[in-house]
C-alpha cells in the first residue's frame, strides 16, 4: 500500500530511534493523544525502542475508552428492544456496560449489527422501514464529518426511522484537563493527524502559547511516530513549545473546510461526561435543533437506573496520565482483557490493554486509589 | 482513533446524490464517499477513515518528507562523529 | 492433563457468546470448564485437531467437525468445500491417511433447494479430489430463522500409519517452526461478502486438502508436531502449541508469508491478518536440520508455494513475536472475535 509500507521500513526507524538517543539528555514525558497511535506503538514494539529518558504515557484518545457508562447503558438498552436494531463500528461492541455489553445483548437476541461505515447504517434504515434503525454515533473530530453526513443524508430524505446515539467527543478540551489536571507530568504532545487532518491545528495554537508545551502533530505508522518523537525531543531539549507538523501528506494548518462545515451544520459543541473523568465543558457535540428530531436519546429515553462503574477502577487518572495502568490493583488479576472492568482495558488502543499485551504486571501501589 | 487508510482513486462517480468513488487500498478496493474532497481526481491518493475521504495525499510533501528524514538521520552520523553520547 | 472429578462452576443466567466459537480464550476456557471435566476422557483432553485410537491393534484418527460459515457462497469455495477439505486436514494433522467421511446436514425451512443442490456438488467434487469417501449421512431440517440456511456437521476417519507420531508432547527446544502458505485469505475472502462490510478484492479461500502437502513433508522431513490454522488464525495455532507443549515459540513477524490484498484488506479493517481464519494453511514442528529439505518440498505444490520458516521453538514459555523493526513482544489470544475498528 502506498503511503503505508514504506512507513515501516525497519532500518529507517532504527536510524529514527538511534537519533533520539543520541538527542535526548534528560528525561521528558510525553504523550501521544491518539487511541490508533496508542496500538501502532505496542504493536510493533516501539515503545520499547525509546531511550530510557523517555517515558510515554498513553492518551485517551480512544472514543472506546471515554464514551460514558450512561451512554453505554442506554445503546444497551436500545439495542435491546425488539423493534429496533442497533448499528455500531466494531469498537464498541465489546465495552462494558454496568450490567452488559453489546455483544452480550446481541447474544441474547437484539439485533445489533456491525458496519464499516455510518452510510451503511443509513441504508439498513431504508432496507427495513419497519424497524427503528439506531446508528452509535462515536468518535472524535475524525469520524464527526462521516457521522454528520449519515444525519444529513437521512433527514434530507426523509428516513423516519433512523436516529443516532450521538457520543462525540473534541480533543483540545482534553488535552486542557490533562494539562491543569495536579501533578501533571505531561510537557509535550504528539498530536491527533487525522483529527487535524479535519479541523487543522489552530485551535491547538493557545494550548501551545498558553502552556508552554510543544506539540507535533503526528501520524500513525511507525516512521510517522519515531520522526513525531524525534521532532518532539529536539523541541523540549531546546526548549521550543510550538506546533509542528510530521504528518505532512494530510495534516494542514487550515484542514478541511468542506467537512468542517458539514460538522456545523449537525452538529454543536455541549458539555460531555468522559468515562472516568467527569464532564469536560464544551468537550462535546450534540445535534442541533433542525436535526434533533433524529436524536435517539430522546426518541428512546433512557429508562434504567444510574449505576457507578467498579470502585477499583481507575481508568480517569490512566486517561488522564496521572496513574500507570499496571498501578492498578486490579490490573492483570480481576481486570483482564477477557473480563474487563474498565473500558481502558477493552479495545487494543486502550492504555491498559496496550500494558496488557506488552506483558506487563502489575505493580500496583495499594496507595494508589479511584 | 482515527483508523485512516491511504488508497488510489480509481474511479468517480459524478451523478450519485453524494460525489462518491472507488478507491484501491493496495488490492482491496471499496465504495469511499469522496464529498469531503470535491476537487479529487482520478489517480489522486486519499486518506479514507469509515468510508470517507478526508485528504488527498499531499505526494509532493510527502516525497519531501522522505528527504527531511535523510537529513534527519545523517545529523545522527554528525552527533556520532563529533563524539556525543551514543544510542542506547 | 490432569483428570478433573469437579467441574468448575459457570455463573448462572450466563449465556454462549459469539465469541465462544472464535477460537480465543473464551473457545478455550468452555472447552476446558464445561466440555473436559464432564466427558473425562484421555483423548479428549489432549485437544489436538483429530483423536487418534486404536482398534483391534490399528491407529485410526477419529474426528467431527461443524461448518457454520456465513454466508454460504464466498470467492473460492462454500460451505460444502470446507467441509470436506476441513475434515480431510484434521485427520491428516495427526499423520493419518484419510479414507471416509460422514455429513450430517442440518436445514433451514425455506432454504432454495438450489443452493443446496450447489453445496452438495461442491462436496462431492471436493471430496473426489480429496481422495475421501462420503458413506454415511443424516438430513434434519429446523424452522425458519435457525440454522442461518445451512449447517454442515461432519466427522472423519483414517489409519495412521506407523511409526507416525504426532502431537504437541514431541515438541521440544531446538525445533523448527514452519508454515505452509500465506495467511489470513480465508478470512478475507469471507469478510468480503459480509453485509455491513463489503468490500471488493481478489482474494479467495485457501480451502484445500493439506494431504498431499503433509506427505510430501513427512517423506523428507522428521516432524513433531502439525496443527492447521483455522479460526483465530496463526497467532492462536501457535498459542495453543506453546500452551500443550509447554515450550516457548519465538517467531520473526516479517517472515509470515501474506498475500498483499490480504494486508491491504486487513489495514482498511483495522485487522491483524494473525488472527483472521484460514482454511489451508498448517504450521509444522520439526527438526531444525530439516528445515530446507521441508520448505522445498512445500513449495514443490501449488498451495505450498509461499512455505516459510517461522521461527524456532524456545526454552520458556509463550508466544514471541518479534516485529519488523526487530522488538520483541508477547503474542496472545484474543478473547473473541477479532472485530473492525475505527480506532
Amino acid at each position: 500500500m502506498k503511503y503505508r509500507d514504506e512507513y515501516y521500513d525497519p532500518a529507517v526507524a532504527r536510524r529514527l530511534a538511534d537519533r533520539l538517543g543520541a538527542t535526548v539528555t534528560r528525561p521528558w514525558t510525553v504523550m501521544e493523544v491518539c487511541g490508533g497511535q496508542t496500538h501502532t506503538l505496542v504493536r510493533q514494539g516501539i515503545d520499547q525502542l525509546l531511550p530510557d529518558e523517555i517515558e510515554l504515557v498513553h492518551g485517551p484518545g480512544c472514543p472506546v475508552c471515554v464514551t460514558p457508562l450512561s451512554v453505554i447503558d442506554h445503546a444497551i438498552e436500545i439495542a435491546g428492544r425488539s423493534d429496533t436494531t442497533l448499528c455500531s463500528y466494531g469498537d464498541m461492541l465489546r465495552v462494558p456496560g454496568s450490567n452488559d455489553d453489546l455483544l452480550r445483548v446481541r447474544a441474547a437476541g437484539g439485533d445489533v449489527r456491525v458496519v464499516y461505515s455510518p452510510l451503511d447504517a443509513v441504508q439498513v434504515a431504508r432496507d427495513t422501514p419497519d424497524r427503528e434503525v439506531v446508528f452509535f454515533a462515536v468518535g472524535f473530530e475524525t469520524t464527526a464529518p462521516a457521522n454528520a453526513m449519515a444525519v444529513r443524508v437521512a433527514a434530507a430524505e426523509g428516513l423516519t426511522n433512523f436516529s443516532v446515539l450521538v457520543a462525540q467527543v473534541l480533543v483540545p478540551p482534553a488535552m486542557v484537563a490533562i494539562l491543569t489536571s495536579p501533578g501533571n507530568r505531561v510537557q509535550g504532545f504528539l498530536g491527533p493527524g487525522h483529527v487535524c487532518t479535519v479541523m487543522g491545528w489552530t485551535e491547538y495554537e493557545p494550548i501551545t502559547d498558553g502552556f508552554g508545551v510543544p506539540i507535533v502533530v503526528c501520524g500513525f505508522e511507525p516512521i510517522d511516530l519515531l520522526e513525531g518523537l524525534v521532532m518532539l525531543v529536539d523541541q523540549l531539549q531546546q526548549g521550543r513549545s510550538e506546533i509542528e507538523n510530521q504528518y505532512v501528506r494530510s495534516a494542514r494548518r487550515e484542514g478541511n473546510a468542506t467537512a468542517r462545515a458539514v460538522v456545523a451544520e449537525v452538529f454543536e459543541p455541549c458539555d460531555r461526561a468522559w468515562r472516568g473523568i467527569g464532564v469536560l465543558p464544551g468537550s462535546g457535540l450534540r445535534l442541533r435543533l433542525p436535526y434533533r428530531s433524529l436524536d435517539a436519546a430522546e426518541r428512546f429515553p433512557r429508562r434504567g437506573a444510574e449505576t457507578a462503574e467498579p470502585e477499583v477502577c481507575i481508568a480517569g487518572r490512566v486517561l488522564l496520565g496521572r496513574a500507570r495502568p499496571d498501578q492498578c490493583p486490579a490490573f492483570g488479576t480481576d481486570c483482564t482483557p477477557e473480563r474487563p472492568l474498565g473500558a481502558p482495558m477493552v479495545s487494543s488502543e486502550g492504555a491498559c490493554a496496550a500494558y496488557h499485551a506488552a506483558g506487563r504486571v502489575q505493580v500496583g501501589d495499594p496507595a494508589v486509589r479511584p | 482513533m482515527c483508523l485512516a487508510v491511504p488508497g488510489e482513486v480509481v474511479a468517480i462517480d459524478r451523478h450519485a446524490a453524494l460525489l462518491s468513488g472507488t478507491v484501491d487500498f493496495g488490492g482491496t478496493r471499496r465504495g469511499v464517499c469522496l464529498a469531503y474532497v470535491p476537487e479529487v481526481v482520478v489517480g489522486d491518493h486519499v486518506v479514507v477513515h469509515v468510508g470517507f475521504a478526508l485528504s488527498i495525499v499531499d505526494e509532493a510533501e510527502a516525497a519531501r518528507t522522505w528527504a527531511l528524514l535523510e537529513e534527519l538521520v545523517a545529523v545522527d552520523r554528525e552527533l556520532r562523529l563529533d563524539g556525543e553520547r551514543e544510542a542506547p | 492433563m490432569s483428570s478433573f472429578a469437579c467441574p468448575a462452576p459457570l455463573s448462572p443466567g450466563a449465556r454462549v457468546l459469539l465469541g465462544h466459537g472464535s477460537g480465543g480464550t473464551l473457545s478455550a476456557d468452555l472447552v476446558r470448564e464445561l466440555f473436559l471435566p464432564r466427558f473425562a476422557s484421555a483423548e479428549l483432553n489432549r485437544l489436538t485437531d483429530a483423536a487418534v485410537v486404536e482398534l483391534e491393534g490399528v491407529r485410526v484418527a477419529f474426528t467431527t467437525d461443524a461448518f457454520v460459515v456465513q454466508p454460504t457462497f464466498f470467492p473460492g469455495a462454500d460451505i460444502g468445500v470446507l467441509a470436506v477439505n476441513g475434515t480431510v486436514n484434521d485427520l491428516a494433522m495427526m499423520g493419518a491417511r484419510p479414507s471416509f467421511l460422514s455429513a450430517a446436514f442440518v436445514l433451514e425451512e425455506g432454504l432454495g433447494l438450489d443452493a443446496l443442490v450447489s453445496v452438495v456438488d461442491s462436496m462431492a467434487a471436493t471430496a473426489d479430489r480429496a481422495g475421501v469417501r462420503l458413506v454415511t449421512g443424516d438430513t434434519k431440517v429446523v424452522e425458519r430463522g435457525a440454522a442461518d440456511g445451512l449447517y454442515i456437521v461432519t466427522s472423519g476417519i483414517g489409519v495412521v500409519p506407523d511409526g507416525i507420531e504426532l502431537g504437541p508432547e514431541h515438541i521440544d527446544v531446538g525445533h523448527a517452526v514452519v508454515v505452509s502458505g500465506p495467511v489470513g485469505s480465508h478470512g478475507v475472502a469471507v469478510m468480503s461478502r459480509r453485509a455491513g462490510i463489503e468490500f471488493d478484492v481478489d482474494v479467495e479461500s485457501d480451502s484445500m486438502s493439506l494431504v498431499p502437502l503433509v506427505d510430501s513433508l513427512l517423506e523428507v522431513a522428521n516432524v513433531h508436531c502439525l496443527r492447521d490454522a483455522t479460526r483465530g488464525g496463526l497467532a492462536t495455532v501457535l498459542c495453543e502449541l506453546a500452551d500443550a507443549s509447554g515450550c516457548a515459540i519465538d517467531i520473526d513477524e516479517p517472515r509470515v508469508p501474506v498475500l498483499e490484498p490480504v494486508r491491504s484488506a486487513c489495514a482498511t479493517l483495522g485487522l491483524d491478518p494473525l488472527y483472521v481464519a484460514n482454511e489451508g494453511v498448517f504450521v509444522a514442528v520439526l527438526d531444525a536440520s530439516d528445515v530446507a529439505a521441508a520448505l522445498e518440498a512445500l513449495r514443490a505444490h501449488a498451495g505450498g508455494s509461499a512455505a516459510a520458516l517461522l521461527g524456532e521453538v524456545g526454552a520458556g514459555t509463550g508466544v514471541h513475536l518479534r516485529t519488523a523493526l526487530g522488538v520483541s513482544r508477547p503474542l496472545r489470544l484474543l478473547s473473541g472475535e477479532q472485530l473492525p475498528r475505527i480506532c
